[in-house]
């Protein structure tokens, strides 16, 4: 439950650090980002390039995508020299 | 105490008020048509007079932007502006009360162009109404300064911002005598600066200003709202302190000769001190007239003003603005509204006076309390909204 208008702190204080990443910014997203690992040669492209860093990367490998901050933009997919990266409607995958 | 007696203008008086409060940072542009105020505080900055950060911004948008971060920083602020300066602060007046933080703003009231003009009207303050603010009219230049100490206790113990206004020229530039509290005894009074939050407070680190959407900015303006509700009780409450320590107690008006009277005129500013005149010469020919002196606009006062003029026969309310809605100006609407609670509800007509600093007259005022009398005697309006002063 959101809190009511007597309990939030007033003048649109936010009091809890970091709470930005409670704010789930892909929810708007329409099309979602699919790897294909048996393409991908973990050049890190799409890590350098998407706008919302929102590609894993663990030990210099790229292991996946946070789709709770993905936005859905597709450059990765535009710029993966691999063709490793399609984009799926969302609508679809549901 | 010892209070000092001198000879000072509206605008010395409330920058006087300003040096006594002290504020911990005094951001200004003289926007045309500025006022002395922030000119001569800036002189006692100059002279050391102060502790005071000023800062000259390069415009009044970004002097209230550069006061909203002052105070959400957690430093006690103030400002001056009049007509376009405060038109150009607009945007973050509803900022500033939003962000519940309590500015305090010395206005000079004067016409909003166009056409161009730099003398007294509301419109200014009038056209700032809704934005979250305390607004305080001030009679004469000792209210100007009773009103910004008191103004900053207010905002202070319900986190708005306010803002004190005097007529610009006929107060603003007018010396009057006026007594002087000692400089510790308005710090006694203003008491603790009194902040919201502390955006520098490191140990507990907060967000402000946010993108507040669907979900939450109805939440926020609810307490704004609420805070508003307070303002009134922390109006009366301060006002009468004031009365205890210094003499003159203050509340949401004044009702001069108002027991007795049928009649009445509403009035702001320095036009109830003209009114008063006439009160008294017309009460000498056996005429039961008063004046109703509105002195805090916002909060409005519905239930007290309901109470207070319910009974009247006639009421004439003065608006030194128009709000060009072709039905006469804002005061007229609210106090109306107020009345229409009341199964008496009195006859209320609208006189739209004074734009542009044209001046208003004994005689024309007692015209209008001769208006009000045919209006009581055959309980029928003839013209609803009149316009006084103007030429046909
Ligand atoms: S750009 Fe393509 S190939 Fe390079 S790491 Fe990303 S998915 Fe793999
Ligand atoms: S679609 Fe856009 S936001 Fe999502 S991972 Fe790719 S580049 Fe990042």
């Amino acid at each position: 439950m959101k809190k009511g208008w007597k309990e939030l702190p007033i003048g649109t204080q936010i009091i809890k650090p970091g709470s930005s990443e409670d704010f789930k910014t892909g929810d708007w997203r329409i099309e979602k980002p699919i790897i294909d690992f048996d393409k991908c040669i973990h050049c890190l492209i799409c890590w350098i390039y998407c706008p919302d860093s929102s590609i894993y990367v663990n030990d210099n490998k790229v292991t996946g995508i946070n789709y709770d901050f993905c936005k859905g933009c597709a450059i990765c997919a535009e710029e993966c020299p691999k063709d490793a990266i399609t984009m799926q409607s969302e609508v679809e995958s549901e | 105490m010892e209070k000092m007696i001198v000879a000072k203008t509206g605008n010395e008086a409330m920058a006087e008020a300003m040096r006594q409060i002290n504020p911990d940072v005094v951001a200004a542009y003289p926007i045309t048509p500025a006022t002395e105020v922030v000119q001569i505080f800036s002189s006692f900055v100059a002279d050391g007079r102060v502790d005071t950060e000023f800062v000259p911004a390069e415009s009044e948008h970004s002097a209230l932007s550069a006061c909203v971060g002052a105070a959400a920083a957690g430093g006690r602020v103030m400002t001056s502006t009049a007509s376009q300066g405060l038109a150009l602060m607009h945007e973050v007046l509803f900022i500033a009360a939003g962000l519940r933080l309590p500015i305090v703003i010395c206005e000079v009231n004067r016409s909003l162009s166009g056409p161009i003009n730099i003398h007294c009207d509301h419109s200014d303050t009038m056209a700032s109404r809704d934005s979250g603010w305390i607004q305080i009219y001030s009679e004469d230049s000792q209210e100007a300064y009773d009103n910004t100490i008191q103004a900053m206790k207010i905002a202070e113990k319900v986190f708005l911002p306010a803002i004190v206004s005097v007529d610009a020229f006929i107060i603003s530039h007018s010396m009057e005598r006026l007594e002087i509290l000692p400089d510790e005894e308005v710090q006694a009074f203003i008491g603790e600066h009194r902040k919201p939050y502390d955006l520098l407070d490191v140990d507990n680190p907060i967000t402000l200003g946010g993108l507040d959407l669907q979900d939450y900015f109805f939440e926020h303006k609810r307490q704004e709202i609420e805070a508003m509700k307070e303002a009134k009780a922390a109006v009366i409450e301060v006002g009468k302190e004031f009365g205890e320590k210094f003499g003159t107690s203050y509340g949401f008006f004044e009702e001069y000769r108002m027991e007795d009277a049928d009649l009445a005129i509403i009035a702001l500013g320095s036009t109830a001190g003209t009114t008063k005149v006439v009160v008294n010469a017309l009460r000498e020919k056996g005429m039961k007239v008063g004046l109703f002196k509105i002195r805090v606009f916002r909060p409005l006062a519905s239930e007290e003003i309901k109470k207070s003029l319910e009974h009247m026969k006639a009421i004439a309310i003065l608006d030194r603005a128009d709000g060009m809605s072709s039905f006469g100006g804002p005061v007229f609407h609210e106090i109306r509204s107020c009345l229409y609670e009341s199964e008496k509800r009195p006859i209320v007509t609208n006189y739209i006076y004074g734009l542009g600093g044209r001046d208003i007259f004994p005689e024309e005022i007692e015209s209008v309390y001769k208006d009000l009398e045919k209006v009581a005697e055959k309980g029928e309006v003839k013209n609803l909204i009149n316009y006084l002063g103007v030429r046909e």
